[in-house]
C-alpha cells in the first residue's frame, strides 16, 4: 500500500505523458475535424479545451515551458470559445487546427528534446492571441501568467511583529468542509499564537444547529512571516467568513484596509459546464492501460498453448477413437477453447485505424497549401480495428499514398473547372473489413492514370516486352515496380525520393497487397488489403526435402502437379510454365535453398503459384502440400539474423521450426546463379549480401 | 490507520504523480478518471479526502463537487481542486460549488503534502 | 550487459555452498570438440542439452546449423567445430548443446561433450600464443592449464563479434575461413 524512499519516478511520469499526450492529440485533431466540417455539439468543444488543458497541465510539471506557453494561448482561445466569446468562424477553426499541427510539433520536441526555433508558430499565436484580443475584455488574457501561481512576496521581514486575526467562519465554510481547527494549526506553525474565543453567539442547545457556524476567534500571533503568509492560510476561506488581519502597532491603518478579503474576487455562480449531454463527439470506452509487453508476452503463450494443442492433436488423431473417446473429446474441446482464447488475445491488441487516419487531414493540408491546391479528405470505417503492430506500420504507407494522390492524382483548381470538375479535389480514405482482411482504400477524383505514358515508360524501361499488350489493369499497376521510379511521369512522388514501389514494400512487408484501379479524367483508387494481425498466418505447409516450409495463404494464387509438355526450359531465365497461355518462370525451393534429395522434376511435385514483387506471378516448386494450418509466427530475427526469402519462423505441432516463406522475395534469391548449389554455402551468403547492398 | 484520498484526473499523469505522491507520504490512494467513476468509488468506501480536476470528461469536477456535497456518505470530506487556471473563476466555480481548497498546477510534491495537511485532520 | 563483468560482480561476493571460490576466480564450464578441451565463462550459460534434429537456415554459413524450438523460442545452433574451422560435427543424440546468452540473444553452441566445472585465478590465464592466426580468431581468451590439462578459454564476446558493439552474426560469420 505504501512505498517508501522511493525516488520521484520522473522518466516514468514522462513517459506517461507522452503516451497520454499522443492519445490526447489524436482526440484533439478528431474532434477539431468534427468543429471544421460544422458536425461538432457543445460537447466537441469541451473534448478539445480539455485536450489541450491536459497536455498543458503536464507539460507545467515537466518544465516544459514553451508546451506551456503555446498551450496557455491555445486553451485560452478555446475557454474564449467555450464562453462563446469568439465565434468559431472558418477562420477560427484553420487556426484552430493549424494549432494543434504545431502543438503536436511542439509535443514532439519536447519528447525527443529538441530544441524548436524560437519563432516556431509564432504566426498562429499571433493570430490566436489577436482572436482573443477580438473577444470581450473579461477572457483570460494570453498575458496571464502560464499557470504559475506568482510566487508571494517574501519582502524581507525583519524581526517579529504582532499581528491580530479576527475570523468569524459563515456557515457555508464549514459546509465546505473546512475545519477552523486546522486553521488555528496552521496560524501556530508560523508562531507565538494566543487564542480568544467569542461564543456569544452559541444558541441554546435545543436549537443549536450543527452544522452552522456560531463561533469567532481573535487571535493574536506574533511571527516573523509576513502578512501575506497569515492570508495565505485563510486563502480557502476568505469568501466565506468575516477576516480582519492587522499589525498591531498599526491598528488604525489596518482597520480601513479590514474587508479586503471579499473583493477580490468575484464568484459568478454558474459552473462551466453541467453534465454534458451525450453526442457523437468520442467518448472513452470503459478501458484499463496495459503495457504492451504484458500483451505480447500473453499474445507469446498463448501462441504455445496453440503450439501444444496443435501437437495435442496430431498425436491423439493416431489414437483409437473407441478405446479413447474421453481423450479425443478433451482434445476437440482444448482446440475450440484455444482458438476463442488466441482469437480474444488478439483483439487485445486490435486497435481502430482512427489513429492513423486521424494524422492525414493533417498532411492533405500541409500538402494541399504548398502545391496551391484545394484538397478536401473524407474518412471512413475509422472504427475498424486491427492489430496494433500493423497500425503503427501503417502510417509511412498511407501518408505516401495521400501525397500521391495529391501531388499527382488531383488537379490544380483551374484545371478542375477547366475539366467541369468542382474547384475542390476530395480524396476519400476508408477502412473495412473484408472476409478476415482489412482494405484501406485511398481514393481521388483527379486525373487518373495516362495508361499511354505508363505503358510507353515501362517499354521503354525493358518491363513490358515488345509484343506483350498488358491488360489496363496490368498497366496500371506497372507503377508499382521499383524500375518504374521516374521524375518525369505519372503517379511517383517526385522530389521525396519515395516511389510507389517503396509503398507497396512496406505493404508487403506488413502481409498485405496493394493494387490500382484508374480511370483516365476520373481519378485513382489504391487498394491495400492488410492482414488483422501479423501474429497469425494461414498457411499451407509443404514439404521440400527432409524441409518443411510456410507458404502464406494469402500469396498463393494456385497450386498444381503440371504436365511435362507444360514446362519449357527458355535460354538464361531457367524453365517457364505454361498456364492458360501465360509463361510464368519457374523457382525451385530447393535450388533456391539448396535442399538435398528433394523432388527435382516439377511434374513429380507440386507448382505454387505465387505474386512476387517485380516479377509478377511465379510458379515455385515443392515436393508436396502437407496441408493447411493456422501458425504462430516467431521472430527468427531475434536471436539469429533476417534470411533473404524467409519471413518469420513458427513451430509445428511436432514441436519442430518451421520456416515461413517470404514469397515475394523468392524470384529475387531464384535469380541468382550464385545460389545454386554448385557454390559452398558461406561464400554465397556474402556475395548475396553485396548484391543486396549493391540494390540498396 | 493511514488517510484514505481519493484522486480524480482524467489525465493518467497527472493521477500517477498525485499518488505517487500521497502514497509515498503514507497515505491510502485510490484513482478515478472522471467524476462518474468517482462517485463509484465513494460509493464503495469511506474517503477523508477528495482531490479532484475540474476539466473531465462524463462529468467534471464542479458537477462531481455539487453531487458529493449533496449527498450523504462525503458531504463532510475535504475537496481539494486541481486546476491549471489562475485567473481565480475557477477556482470561485469550484469553491461556489462546495471545494475546500485549490492547487494550482503544477506543485510540487511538498506543496500536495501541505496543502493536504491543512485541509485533511 | 558483458559476461566477464557480471561473472567478476557475482563470484566475488565470497563462498558459495560451501565450494571455495578465491576472491577473483572465474568459474568456466569445459567442453570437449575432438581431442581439444575448451573452457566457456558459467555466467553465459544458461542450460546444456542433448542434440536435437533442427531445421535449416537456407544459405547459411556451414557452421549455423540451423534452428530449434527451445520452449517456444527459436534459438539457432552453431557448431562450434565449423566455426573453428576445423570441419563439420557429425552429431548424435550424444553430442551436447550449450544454451548460452550471447549479449540479448539466445543461442546454442554443438560441443562433443561438457565435462567439467573449473575455478580459474584470472591471473593463472595465459594470452593465447601467438601463432600467426587470423585476427577473427580473437575469440580465444587465454589459455589455462589445469591438472596437466590444457584448457582454452572461449571468449562469447569474441565469438559474436560483440566486442565490436552491434554486429550480425552473418557478415562476422562469413569471414570465417573454410578449413
Amino acid at each position: 500500500m505504501m512505498s517508501e524512499g522511493e525516488a520521484y519516478p520522473l522518466e516514468q511520469f514522462r513517459k506517461t505523458y507522452f503516451e497520454e499526450c499522443a492519445e490526447l492529440l489524436d482526440v484533439l485533431q478528431a474532434n477539431l475535424e468534427l468543429l471544421a466540417a460544422g458536425a461538432g455539439s457543445e460537447e466537441t468543444l469541451h473534448a478539445i479545451f480539455r485536450a489541450v488543458h491536459s497536455i498543458k497541465g503536464g507539460a507545467g510539471a515537466f518544465g516544459f515551458s514553451s508546451l506551456v506557453a503555446f498551450s496557455h494561448v491555445f486553451e485560452s482561445l478555446l475557454d474564449a470559445l467555450r464562453e462563446q466569446k469568439v465565434d468559431a468562424t472558418p477562420d477560427v477553426t484553420q487556426l484552430l487546427l493549424r494549432a494543434s499541427d504545431a502543438l503536436a510539433d511542439i509535443v514532439n520536441a519536447a519528447r525527443s528534446e529538441r530544441a524548436l526555433p524560437i519563432d516556431f508558430a509564432s504566426d498562429i499565436l499571433t493570430g490566436m492571441e489577436e482572436a482573443l484580443a477580438g473577444a470581450s475584455g473579461a477572457t483570460a488574457a494570453a498575458s496571464a501568467t502560464s499557470g504559475i501561481e506568482p510566487v508571494a512576496a517574501h519582502a524581507a521581514v525583519k524581526g517579529e511583529r504582532s499581528y491580530r486575526v479576527v475570523f468569524t467562519p459563515h456557515t457555508e465554510m464549514l459546509q465546505k468542509a473546512n475545519e477552523p481547527l486546522l486553521l488555528v494549526r496552521q496560524l501556530r506553525k508560523l508562531g507565538g499564537l494566543t487564542v480568544d474565543v467569542d461564543m456569544s453567539r452559541l444558541p441554546a442547545f435545543e436549537v443549536l444547529e450543527p452544522e452552522a457556524a456560531y463561533l469567532s476567534w481573535t487571535f493574536v500571533l506574533e511571527t516573523g512571516a509576513p502578512q501575506s503568509a497569515i492570508h495565505e492560510v485563510f486563502e480557502f476561506v476568505e469568501d466565506d467568513c468575516d477576516l480582519l488581519i492587522e499589525p498591531l502597532q498599526q491598528a488604525a491603518e489596518a482597520v480601513s484596509a479590514a474587508p479586503t478579503a471579499n473583493a477580490t474576487e468575484a464568484a459568478p455562480a454558474v459552473a462551466a459546464a453541467a453534465e454534458p449531454s451525450a453526442t457523437v463527439a468520442p467518448t472513452p470506452s470503459q478501458s484499463i492501460r496495459v503495457d504492451v509487453d504484458k500483451v505480447d508476452r500473453l499474445v507469446n503463450l498463448v501462441g504455445e498453448l496453440v503450439i501444444t494443442q496443435a501437437m495435442l492433436t496430431e498425436q491423439g488423431s493416431l489414437l483409437p477413437v473407441d478405446q479413447y473417446p474421453a481423450m479425443i473429446q478433451g482434445i476437440e474441446a482444448l482446440a475450440q477453447s484455444a482458438r476463442e482464447l488466441q482469437e480474444s488475445v488478439m483483439a487485445i491488441r486490435a486497435q481502430p485505424v482512427k489513429s492513423v487516419f486521424a494524422r492525414m487531414p493533417r498532411v492533405v493540408r500541409d500538402l494541399a497549401a504548398t502545391l496551391g491546391k484545394e484538397v478536401k479528405i473524407v474518412t471512413s470505417g475509422e472504427m475498424t480495428e486491427i492489430d496494433k503492430t500493423v497500425i503503427e506500420q501503417l502510417n509511412d504507407p498511407l501518408t505516401h499514398m495521400i501525397r500521391n494522390a495529391l501531388d499527382h492524382g488531383i488537379e490544380s483548381p483551374d484545371d478542375r473547372v477547366a475539366a467541369g470538375k468542382p474547384r475542390q479535389g476530395t480524396i476519400h480514405l476508408s477502412a473495412a473489413q473484408r472476409s478476415g482482411r482489412i482494405v484501406i482504400e485511398v481514393s481521388d477524383d483527379g486525373r487518373g492514370l495516362n495508361r499511354e505514358k505508363v505503358l510507353a515508360k515501362a517499354r521503354d524501361r525493358g518491363l513490358v516486352a515488345p509484343g506483350v499488350n498488358p491488360s489496363e489493369e496490368e498497366i496500371d499497376n506497372l507503377i508499382f515496380l521499383p524500375a518504374f521510379s521516374t521524375a518525369d511521369v505519372v503517379s511517383n512522388i517526385s522530389g521525396r525520393g519515395v516511389g510507389m514501389d517503396v509503398v507497396k514494400r512496406n505493404v508487403q512487408a506488413l502481409g498485405g497487397r496493394i493494387s490500382v484501379q484508374s480511370r483516365f479524367g476520373a481519378g485513382s483508387r489504391f487498394t491495400m488489403s492488410l492482414p488483422l494481425t501479423l501474429a497469425v498466418v494461414d498457411g499451407m505447409v509443404v514439404s521440400v526435402g527432409k524441409e518443411t516450409f510456410i507458404v502464406p495463404l494469402t500469396a498463393i494464387i494456385e497450386s498444381l502437379r503440371p504436365q511435362p509438355a507444360d514446362i519449357n526450359p527458355v535460354v538464361g531465365r531457367g524453365d517457364v510454365l505454361a498456364l492458360r497461355g501465360e509463361y510464368l518462370p519457374l523457382t525451385y525451393l530447393h535450388s533456391s535453398f539448396a535442399i538435398e534429395s528433394a523432388v527435382t522434376d516439377p511434374c513429380q511435385g507440386i507448382v505454387i503459384i505465387v505474386q512476387t514483387e517485380g516479377a509478377g506471378r511465379i510458379g515455385v516448386v515443392v515436393d508436396e502440400l502437407l496441408g493447411q494450418q493456422q501458425v504462430v509466427v516467431k521472430s527468427l530475427e531475434a536471436n539469429y539474423d533476417a534470411v533473404d526469402g524467409i519471413s518469420g519462423a513458427t513451430i509445428l505441432g511436432n514441436g519442430r521450426v518451421a520456416l515461413i516463406l517470404d514469397v515475394a522475395r523468392l524470384r529475387e534469391i531464384g535469380d541468382k546463379p550464385g545460389m545454386r548449389m554448385t557454390k559452398p554455402a558461406r561464400e554465397t551468403t556474402s556475395e548475396v549480401r553485396e548484391d543486396m547492398n549493391h540494390a540498396a | 490507520m493511514a488517510k484514505r484520498i481519493l484522486a480524480v484526473d482524467d489525465s493518467k499523469t497527472m493521477r500517477d504523480m498525485v499518488s505517487f505522491t500521497l502514497k509515498k507520504a503514507g497515505f491510502e490512494v485510490a484513482e478515478a478518471e472522471d467524476g462518474k467513476a468517482a462517485l463509484n468509488v465513494l460509493g464503495g468506501g469511506k474517503f477523508d479526502l477528495i482531490i479532484t480536476d475540474l476539466n473531465m470528461p462524463n462529468m467534471d469536477g464542479i458537477s462531481l463537487i455539487k453531487n458529493v456535497r449533496s449527498g450523504s456518505s462525503h458531504r463532510a470530506v475535504p475537496i481539494l481542486i486541481l486546476t491549471t487556471e489562475s485567473d481565480g473563476t475557477k477556482k470561485a466555480d469550484g469553491k461556489a460549488a462546495g471545494a475546500t481548497g485549490w492547487l494550482v498546477k503544477p506543485f510540487s510534491p511538498d506543496k500536495l503534502i501541505e496543502l493536504i495537511q491543512r485541509v485533511c485532520p | 550487459m558483458q559476461p566477464e563483468n557480471q561473472s567478476v560482480g557475482t563470484l566475488g561476493q565470497g563462498n558459495l555452498d560451501g565450494v571455495s571460490v578465491g576472491e577473483h576466480t572465474q568459474q568456466f564450464i569445459t567442453f570437449t570438440l575432438g581431442n581439444e578441451e575448451y573452457g566457456i565463462d558459467i555466467m553465459v550459460v544458461r542450460e546444456i542439452k542433448g542434440w536435437t534434429d533442427t531445421t535449416m537456415i537456407p544459405n547459411a554459413p556451414a557452421h549455423v546449423r540451423g534452428v530449434i524450438n527451445l520452449r517456444g523460442v527459436i534459438v539457432p545452433i552453431f557448431d562450434l567445430r565449423a566455426r573453428f574451422g576445423v570441419g563439420l560435427t557429425v552429431p548424435t543424440s550424444m553430442h551436447v548443446v550449450i544454451i548460452v546468452a550471447a549479449g540479448s540473444r539466445t543461442v546454442g553452441l554443438l560441443v562433443d561433450t561438457v565435462s567439467d566445472i573449473i575455478s580459474v585465478d584470472p591471473k593463472a590465464i595465459r594470452p593465447v600464443p601467438e601463432m600467426g592466426l587470423p585476427t577473427e580468431d580473437q575469440y580465444l581468451e587465454g589459455l589455462v592449464a589445469i591438472e596437466e590439462r590444457m584448457v582454452t578459454l572461449v571468449s562469447l564476446a569474441g565469438l559474436f563479434g560483440m566486442a565490436t558493439a552491434k554486429r550480425s552474426f552473418a557478415p562476422d560469420m562469413a569471414t570465417t575461413k573454410a578449413a
